[in-house]
């Protein structure tokens, strides 16, 4: 018999609306699974089983009226369990965001995006880990321990969403937030196996997302296949007041349905294909790419030429804003205090003891960007850069609907493997962060294994407000092909 | 490019941060490694490039300058690390 976690958000939501199932019962296939596997996992930084399962009763409730009297159309997320990634506010629950500086900081509203999952009838099932403050390809900078790779306990799950990744892969949860400021949704949905977007900058509030870089930072979601994260990201995103950035757009209703990819051009950067990459992610996404081929679309080689000098724009850029960002963190309003004599020793002291590794290392480096005698040479030169790399791809989409790459030159690596050399795992970014800095939507899939039996990613970037066309693509894709639906066996057990 | 000791302490003092000798050492290294990596830009002719802040067209936001309800100082007051009469307690600032 099918289990209730093997439901996707489309056939749960079918079987919640016919009263075949009812929300309590799958949140608590949900928890249990999370109280059986987390362990190993270590996905979640807190599971908030009772809020669950009252908001899944309440959610029962009202299926049940609607069912008895179906004049009002059901929310779209109704009864459906998702996780958040620890750097988004959820009222009631704790938001460390993987940081000392942040222990026991209960925020006191949501943000937006939750709001807007909650209006939805979504289901908060906890918070998942994350590099702290989203710091990090690996989930190995969270101050409360690594999570790991449900394809292979000895890896990472990538990051800095890999909690909700792992979640999602695992099926601890159905479908999960997660943020993408240089990759972030994207890198560990390649590395879990999982469908991840990156929507356009400012098409999904921030407000209480806690800001890391504000020119950067987008809310993004993580689900099985395109059409359950379709379903999510129509729910959050939209115009806030409460975020200035945010785009007063229609948000289209996604309706996917099963057809060709006729007329689609697709374009493939040269830049992407790399010496140095694993030749099995470069065959299994130029297989991919066959795919779309076969499906109608047209492929169109197209240069990105500034693609190698995203890494140092994206390593001055978004340091430089999170050394701003985090000056905020001084012990004094919020989260512990490291008590000293003086208020100047009370700032130093629990930054200095508080914030980790990586955190450090990135406000320093900003700080140095911004400081007097190097804002020209480094701050001002990354985002003059910032415009070549953006100008590369107005270009390109001149000339295609989609670029289709890899998400990342490699599969999962292994925990601890650039323990030491930041720079090393900042070379894990780089083909993630262009989007990013160009603001352009990005959605990666699964498009195949390794020999090691470890999922590999694929992007699809698409041009601004254009996330439609993205999802129509890899539903297409996922139509013809069964890479999605692989569960790693530690969640088939 | 390599960073001295005191640039890495001045930095740190810019930033507010606490480092240990070992820190200081470390990251001495790890950010002329990075600064090192980063010199690849210079060798671009940006000239003639305007800088990108925002991807984004910016526009001036204006709302209603009305009050609305906010978070209760009770609220606020229960995240502080430490408060006293209503109000956030810190060491003193003037001697």
């Amino acid at each position: 018999m099918t289990e209730l976690t093997d439901l996707s958000l489309a056939q749960a939501a079918q079987a919640l609306r016919e009263g075949e199932i009812t929300s309590r019962l799958l949140c608590q296939a949900y928890l249990e699974r999370i109280s059986r596997l987390d362990a190993g996992l270590h996905a979640f930084l807190a599971v908030a089983s009772e809020s669950a399962l009252a908001q899944a009763e309440a959610a029962d409730r009202r299926l049940q009226t609607w069912r008895e009297n179906p004049l009002e159309p059901l929310p779209a997320l109704l009864g459906i369990p998702v996780a958040v990634k620890d750097v988004l506010c959820v009222a009631g629950m704790p938001c460390t965001c993987g940081s000392l500086i942040l222990e026991g900081f209960f925020p006191p509203f949501h943000a937006t995006a939750v709001e807007r999952l909650l209006a939805a009838g979504a289901v908060i099932l906890g918070k998942t880990n994350t590099d702290e403050f989203a710091m990090g390809s690996s989930t190995e900078n969270s101050a409360y321990g690594v999570t790991h790779n449900p394809w292979d306990l000895s890896r990472v799950p990538g990051g800095s969403s890999g909690g909700s990744a792992a979640a999602v892969a695992a099926r601890l949860a159905l479908v999960a937030l997660g943020t993408d400021t240089g990759g972030s949704v994207r890198q560990p949905a390649s590395f879990c196996g999982v469908t991840g977007l990156k929507p356009t900058y400012g098409r999904v509030s921030r407000y209480g997302l806690v800001a890391f870089g504000s020119s950067l930072d987008v809310v993004g979601v993580l689900g099985r296949d395109a059409r359950d994260v379709a379903r999510v990201f129509s729910q959050i995103a939209g115009y806030d007041p409460q975020d200035a950035t945010t785009v007063d757009l229609p948000v289209p209703e996604i309706d996917l349905q099963a057809g060709d990819l006729a007329g689609l051009r697709v374009g493939v950067p040269q830049e992407y294909f790399i010496p140095g990459m694993q030749s099995e992610v470069e065959e299994a996404v130029r297989q991919a790419i066959g795919a779309l081929e076969s499906l109608g679309a047209r492929t169109v080689p197209v240069s990105l030429p500034h693609t190698r000098y995203a890494l140092p724009v994206y390593y001055l850029v978004a340091p430089a804003e999170a050394s701003a960002n985090l000056a905020r963190y001084d012990g004094i309003r919020y989260g512990p205090r490291v008590p000293a004599k003086t208020l100047e020793e009370v700032f130093r002291r629990t930054r200095g003891e508080k914030f980790g590794a990586e955190v450090k290392r990135r406000i320093m480096l900003g700080t140095y960007a911004l400081s007097a005698g190097y804002y020209d040479a480094y701050y001002g030169q990354a985002q003059k850069v910032r415009t070549l790399i953006k100008q590369d791809f107005d270009q390109a989409f001149a000339l295609v609907d989609l670029i289709a790459a890899p998400t990342t030159p490699t599969t999962a690596f292994t925990i601890g493997e650039h323990e030491d050399d930041p720079l090393s795992m900042y070379l894990e970014d780089v083909f993630t962060l262009p989007a990013n800095l160009a603001g352009v939507p990005g959605l990666s899939f699964p498009v195949g294994f390794d020999r090691r039996g470890l999922p590999v990613g694929m992007q699809l970037m698409g041009a601004h407000f254009r996330e439609e066309l993205l999802f129509r693509a890899a539903f297409a894709y996922q139509q013809a092909t069964d890479w999605h639906t692989r569960l790693p066996e530690i969640a088939a057990a | 490019m390599t960073l001295t000791l005191e640039e890495v302490e001045h930095i740190a003092n810019l930033a507010r941060l606490q480092l240990s000798e070992q820190e200081k050492e470390r990251f001495r290294e790890q950010l002329s490694a990075i600064l090192d990596y980063f010199s690849q830009l210079r060798s671009l002719d940006t000239s003639a490039i305007p800088p990108t802040a925002s991807v984004l067209p910016a526009r001036n936001v204006l709302r209603e300058d009305r009050a609305r309800p906010g978070l209760s100082r009770e609220v606020l007051l229960r995240l502080a690390p430490e408060a006293e009469a209503g109000q956030i307690r810190v060491p003193a600032v003037l001697d």
